[in-house]
């Protein structure tokens, strides 16, 4: 203890203790906060009397008893059993509160009552469906043609690798790394919160699948030239270069023009 | 006439050399040059050393670089991109980043040696400004300086845009843009500047011409310039006892000095090392071919640039209008006027301060900031106008990150344009004319020890030390420029812009805070030891 006594005077001893600090903040912020992951299930057969009575308890206030839609809710005919999935599987919907956006947040469903959701909202009015497993296998897509589609289609709000961006009045493009390939292709099919609907004819299902491995590419793949500062391009290098270039650099400067004691 | 002839070989080739270019005068002149030790002296240092390491760098990428726009289907290893047809200058650069041994490193080096080097420079630029360096003799060596921001930002963006990826590509199409918006000759220079209608083939190996060749050989020449003034005029100090206008006080460039800037040469060389062997800068693999119709979420110009995109983020459409019939873009091309308002500015304020002063005096002893409360308000004012011009830049990301609505970051950044600086130099030059008064306190009544004191008839004191001689000479010791009224000229006359000078110069130094005088000094200490204290400390109130 004699040794950290001594030093507890030294001019760094606060950067120090900043820096302890801020570690064990960080680290127990992320321990608290570690999500578990949802079981994958099988979706089951669709029941949609239980589907109805979710709908009920949960929906109806805004989108009314029968999917009419009200005013503060769409109408939800037609809109097909793959919004649904997306909506409620990301957690977006039930929404929490008004505001520009509603935010990804931790879903409120299990994957059984977001199925039946779905296939009551589906028996409602024809809609697209849940995507068939063979567009969701990204190792069958092409990401060179998806990345093409990608920067004509995607890239101007959700950045070249899907990091995310802004849109006008606080509304924002996700992030795109941890979203899965189902709800990938759910939301070009479906067009969520401001999104354009990107439908088959604009991009076929294999397009749809081409996008998804090139953005699974581009998000799993570790970084060929070290870590990425979010990916976030010019900005964060700036950033990063005025606050830890120039902070070492002057450091050492300092260090350099110091006197020995 | 006694010479003695050399006998070692160290010797013989010593006075080979002497005989034949003199290199006695160098290492005599050159050799006794005297740098003073501090560290804000050492920041123009890490502009020339990472300069130097861009050049290295930069040498080593032109050796794979094809500055062409032919066309070709890339083949190389990184999938996202296989078979996309794309640009020779991007293949190369994704070879140079993939295949070429240690070539994605030093790209890395290169590009993050760039943003250090402007980044250096300007906060050089910044400790010359509010220290006062910028005046007689330095001016034109100011100037200079001036003149290699504007380089350094030039070939930054020349360079920003060779590798021909979607990035690079949208910043050309806003110079484009701007160029294009010129009145009368806008398109036509740029259908010269880029062979045709953008963006052409030829603008990469035409941009490659500047970035290699000519941008780096004005560098190199105003770097040369620029170290010539700093030898000719001698450095600066700053103010402490011994240090005076006629002398310099610090190491001989032989051999404290080369020895220190040769290792810091290295530690800056080592931390762009690590810097660029740990941290992605510039993944052009990420942004794709350019192709003039997209435009990614977070497009940036790297950040000295910002600045001027900012401007354009903020500028409000109803800047063009059409005069019988002809656009006159003043939302875009109003961005030259701003940029070159501000060089403008940087130029002529030393003229400005000396002019205002009438002081054409030499000066050697450093300001404090403090202790020009206007200039270093202005200072302040200039960097909040900048600043506030910067982070419009990354006004989207910003709305992402604090949940902003980025309509209301544009009518924040567009009130701060305004108001910013103004809010800025009354708080700054507050601070200073405060932290000159408690100078003046410390320097009359010395230090509280915060020991109390019972007199015997029950008055309570504080016990204040006096300061040591070196802190007393740095607070006290200063020169404080004062209000110079208007005077008539050699008719006898008051001219306009004498009256002008001398309203200009009132509001410079309307709040002077006077800097203690001797007579101040002794009769406080006098006061003091009236009370009655021991010899070292003294009560005060």
């Amino acid at each position: 203890m004699k040794l950290l006594a001594d030093r507890r005077r030294h001019p760094m001893a606060l950067v120090v203790l900043l820096l302890v600090g801020l570690l064990l903040t960080g680290g127990a912020y992320a321990l608290f906060t570690q999500t578990s992951s949802a079981k994958a299930t099988t979706a089951s057969a669709s029941d949609i009397e239980g589907g109805k009575k979710l709908f009920a308890a949960n929906c109806a206030t805004c989108h009314g008893l029968n999917a009419e839609g009200t005013r503060n809710g769409p109408s939800l005919v037609g809109v097909g059993a793959a919004a649904v999935d997306f909506q409620v599987g990301t957690g977006r919907m039930p929404l929490q509160a008004n505001g520009p956006q509603a935010p990804q947040k931790e879903p409120q469903f299990n994957d059984e009552q977001t199925a039946q959701l779905a296939a009551y909202v589906a028996s409602l009015g024809p809609g697209p469906a849940i995507p068939e497993d063979q567009y969701l296998d990204a190792s069958k897509g092409d990401p060179a043609a998806g990345g093409g589609l990608f920067r004509t289609n995607c890239a101007m709000c959700h950045n070249v690798v899907g990091a995310g961006g802004a849109l006008t009045r606080g509304k924002f493009a996700p992030n795109l790394s941890e979203v899965s390939d189902k709800h990938l292709y759910e939301a070009m099919q479906t067009g969520p919160q401001n999104m354009p609907i990107f439908n088959d004819a604009n991009l076929t299902p294999e397009d749809k699948r081409d996008v998804i491995a090139y953005v699974n590419e581009v998000t799993d793949n570790p970084s060929p030239g070290g870590f990425k500062l979010g990916s976030l391009g010019p900005v964060a290098e700036g950033l990063f270069v005025w606050f830890f270039g120039l902070g070492a650099v002057i450091a050492i400067t300092v260090w350099l023009s110091s006197r020995a004691k | 006439m006694s010479t003695t002839q050399p006998t070692t070989a160290i010797g013989k080739a010593a006075n080979f050399t002497e005989n034949r270019v003199g290199a006695s005068v160098l290492v005599r002149e050159f050799g006794r040059k005297i740098f003073p030790s501090h560290w804000s002296f050492m920041l123009g240092e890490v502009a020339l050393y990472s300069f130097v390491i861009v050049v290295l760098s930069g040498t080593f990428l032109t050796f794979f670089f094809h500055p062409a726009m032919g066309e070709l289907h890339y083949e190389g290893p990184w999938v996202p991109l296989r078979g996309v047809e794309i640009s020779e200058a991007y293949n190369s650069t994704l070879a140079i980043s993939f295949e070429i041994r240690g070539g994605l490193f030093i790209r890395q080096m290169h590009h993050w040696g760039a943003l250090l080097f402007v980044a250096a420079l300007s906060i050089h630029m910044l400790r010359v400004f509010f220290t006062g360096a910028f005046r007689r003799p330095r001016e034109l060596n100011w100037i200079v300086g001036v003149l290699l921001l504007i380089m350094g930002m030039a070939a930054g963006f020349t360079g920003y845009s060779l590798p021909d990826d979607l990035l690079s590509g949208n910043g050309l199409r806003i110079i484009d843009g701007i160029i294009k918006s010129l009145p009368l000759v806008g398109t036509y220079v740029s259908f010269f500047l880029f062979g045709g209608e953008f963006p052409g083939i030829d603008i990469v190996s035409r941009l490659y011409t500047l970035h290699i060749m000519i941008v780096p050989a004005l560098i190199i020449a105003l770097i040369g310039v620029h170290l010539v003034f700093v030898v000719v005029h001698k450095h600066t100090q700053w103010p402490g006892a011994g240090h005076t206008e006629k002398n310099v006080v610090g190491e001989p460039v032989l051999p404290t000095f080369a020895a220190k800037g040769g290792g810091f040469f290295f530690l800056i060389f080592g931390l762009l090392s690590l810097i660029s062997a740990l941290f992605t800068i510039n993944p052009i693999w990420n942004y794709g071919p350019y192709d003039p119709s997209p435009v990614s979420a977070g497009t940036q110009p790297d950040w000295y640039i910002g600045w001027a995109d900012g401007y354009l983020r903020i500028v409000p459409g109803w800047f063009e209008f059409y005069i019988a019939g002809w656009p006159i873009s003043f939302n875009i091309n109003s961005a030259l006027v701003v940029m070159g308002g501000v060089f403008v500015a940087m130029f002529v304020y030393p003229f400005f301060e000396a002019w205002l002063l009438k002081d054409h005096r030499e000066h050697h002893i450093l300001d404090r900031p403090r202790n020009n409360p206007t200039r270093t308000a202005i200072g302040v004012a200039g960097i909040i106008f900048y600043c506030n011009l910067w982070a419009a830049a990354s006004g989207d990301l910003i709305a992402v990150f604090f949940h902003m609505s980025l309509n209301d970051m544009i009518y924040i950044f567009r009130f701060l344009f305004f108001f910013g600086p103004i809010i800025g130099y009354m708080i700054t030059k507050r601070m200073c004319i405060g932290l000159q008064r408690k100078d003046r306190e410390l320097a009359l009544h010395g230090r509280e020890t915060a020991q109390i004191i019972r007199l015997p008839h029950g008055e309570f004191l504080e016990r204040h030390e006096a300061l040591p001689a070196n802190k007393l000479w740095k607070i006290t010791a200063f020169e404080s420029p004062q209000y110079v009224p208007a005077e008539p000229n050699a008719d006898g006359k008051i001219t306009g812009a004498e009256k002008l000078r001398a309203r200009l110069s009132r509001f410079f130094f309307e709040d002077r805070v006077a800097p203690v005088s001797k007579q101040e000094l002794d009769a406080s200490h006098h006061d003091h030891h009236e009370v009655g204290s021991t010899d070292q400390a003294q009560i005060g109130h």
